[in-house]
């Protein structure tokens, strides 16, 4: 078990971190330059927090009332860092070597042979870390840092050094890794699909305070604050005022449109639409609950998803009325650039924030 | 002109003053440009302009400075006399004070240039897989930042190799005792030895142009190594 409740002065704001892990996959979803990496380095013994506590499984790593620090070297936790970090002067064997602290040096050429295969870095042993690929250095990196044998496992944008082709892989990777190591592993990053696909739980961190955790799940279809939306990938958002309440009937401001949603709640104050949950009707269909009309400004189909830009109709001049839609692209009838067309957004699609 | 009978002193002496100098630089000029570089800014300007200034100083004010410092009448000069024995000016080993403080400058600047340019994470990441932080520095952080270590150790011990000013000063010139080649080549012109001068003159010129060709392989070494490196992304 992990507890970190600490802050920290930066130069623009002030970190104020505080959850706990367990054994599962903790993500900390972030905009860049939020103190995700800062926080890290914090848990790891590289930067110091001006006040608070930091534990694991009952050892106190950091406690600033009983002036207690501990070095990074007596912390023992796994960091992965964003771009790896692997000595450039050694080889790959060189840097597991590294890896293995001088109480396990007798067991340690089983161990280097097994993370070898484990981590498929046969034939690369006598490489220098240059000359390999990010999915390999990543390995490489990973690999030393399992000799380690370390705590917990922290990984920073583990895979945002990596072009589109070989992240795909190397989340694969990762997701078969975290299944063998049963132990807290604390992800930061600024990218969702990272959150999706590796991860079990989440808090988003904005301008260095962190928010509840919650389930994936959850942070997608109910985020806690605007910035937590921003972050899960919504890209809809308008002011309300709300017109009925138990009808759920309320005004959406800046899209000019009069919506419904059992959602809906008193001290709701935005409201927002993933571009992927609007629907689009046919001419010939009848009509839908929360129907719009709006005008096509831009299509941008590219592959399987079209992205359109969009105005509500009457409301073409507001910069605030922008809509962005993603429709299948093989849907018959895309409205092309200019055109007109009705969508709906189903009731229960639509998300609420109180902030 | 006679080869055979040449008095090689001033090689075998200058040779031996500039390499005790590189070694004493290589370790003082590592240790302060890393210690210095974590120093808080305003300290670290000051130490920096006093640790740099040997570099554009006439070498005769240096000279001034070392004599006034070590001869036989400063406190530390008499210290040695009273204690050891032992002068520290006009020896031969007294021309490795004016060379240590004239070519520290240029290990300690390049060295600190390529500290700056070393990759903290793999420091931290050295850290907390375990490592000393006397283990790190010389089995991460040296050998990734050797290039400019080694480029500054070659220049020091080039300059320490050809200073004049301040090692006439310390030093003096005595035959066979505390001559080097550069103060050979001053004696020899003075008394009007040309042919023995330019033999001098000669070696030295030979001895730089290795040492410059080495700096120059190195640095081209380098940037054929950033080359593939960028080939490889």
């Amino acid at each position: 078990m992990l507890r970190v409740n600490f802050r920290k002065q930066l130069n623009n704001f002030e970190l104020k971190v505080n959850f706990e892990a367990d054994s599962e996959v903790l993500g900390i979803l972030g905009p860049s330059g939020c103190g995700k990496s800062m926080t890290l380095k914090c848990i790891a013994g590289i930067e110091k927090p001006d006040s608070g506590t930091i534990e694991l499984d009952g050892l106190t790593l950091f406690d600033s009332n009983k002036r207690i620090n501990l070095s990074p070297q007596n912390r023992r936790l796994g960091y992965l860092f964003q771009h790896y970090a692997l000595f450039p002067s050694m080889t790959v064997e060189q840097n597991l070597l590294a890896g293995i602290r001088p109480e396990d040096q007798a067991t340690s050429q089983k161990d280097i042979a097994e993370i070898i295969k484990m981590m498929k870095l046969e034939g690369l042993e006598k490489k220098k870390p240059q000359f390999l690929s990010g999915g390999q250095r990543q390995r490489v990196a990973l690999g030393r840092i399992l000799l380690n044998k370390p705590k917990i496992l922290m990984l920073d944008e583990p895979t945002a050094a990596l072009d589109q082709y070989l992240k795909w892989q190397v989340q694969l990777e990762l997701v078969e890794l975290f299944e063998r190591w049963q132990k807290t592993i604390l992800l930061v990053t600024h990218n969702r699909e990272e959150i999706f696909q590796l991860c079990e739980s989440v808090s988003v961190l904005t301008e260095g305070v962190n928010e509840p955790k919650q389930s994936v799940t959850s942070l997608f279809e109910a985020p806690q604050s605007l910035s937590a939306g921003i972050l899960a990938g919504c890209r809809n958002f308008s002011r309300i005022e709300i017109l009925d309440l138990p009808a759920g009937l309320f005004k959406a401001v800046d899209w000019g449109l009069v919506l419904q949603s059992p959602k809906l709640t008193a001290d709701a104050i935005n409201c927002g639409a993933y571009s992927h949950n609007f629907k689009l009707l046919k001419p010939e269909d009848s009509a839908a609950i929360n129907q719009i009309s709006l005008k096509c400004h831009y299509n941008f189909s590219n592959g399987a998803i079209a992205s359109l830009v969009c105005s509500p109709l009457g409301q073409e001049a507001s910069n605030d009325a922008i809509l962005y839609l993603e429709i299948d692209s093989s849907t018959p009838n895309l409205p092309q650039s200019g055109e007109s067309f009705n969508a709906s957004l189903p009731p229960e699609n639509i998300i609420f924030f109180k902030d | 002109m006679n080869i055979a009978n040449m008095d090689w002193y001033p090689l075998w002496n200058s040779l031996r003053v500039a390499a005790i100098s590189t070694v004493i630089i290589f370790f003082s000029g590592i240790y302060a440009a890393w210690y210095i570089a974590k120093l808080p800014r305003f300290l670290k300007g000051i130490l920096d302009v006093i640790l740099t200034l040997p570099l554009v100083l006439p070498p005769t004010v240096v000279g001034f400075f070392l004599l006034k410092l070590l001869g036989p009448y400063s406190a530390i000069g008499k210290f040695f006399i009273d204690t050891a024995n032992t002068r520290l000016v006009m020896e031969w080993y007294s021309a490795i004070f004016a060379s240590v403080v004239v070519a520290f400058p240029l290990m300690y600047r390049t060295a600190r240039g390529a500290f700056e340019g070393f990759d903290k994470d793999l420091q931290y990441a050295g850290q907390t897989l375990g490592m000393s932080n006397t283990k790190i520095f010389w089995k991460i952080v040296i050998p990734t930042t050797s290039q400019g270590i080694l480029a500054g150790t070659v220049l020091a011990f080039a300059r320490a190799l050809g200073e004049y000013g301040a090692t006439s000063m310390i030093s003096g010139y005595t035959p066979g005792k505390t001559a080097t080649i550069s103060t050979t080549v001053y004696q020899l012109w003075r008394t009007g030895n040309d042919a023995q001068a330019y033999l001098w003159v000669a070696i030295n010129v030979a001895i730089s142009t290795v040492v410059l060709l080495a700096i120059n392989s190195l640095e081209s070494r380098n940037s054929n190594k950033i080359a593939a490196v960028e080939m490889e992304r």
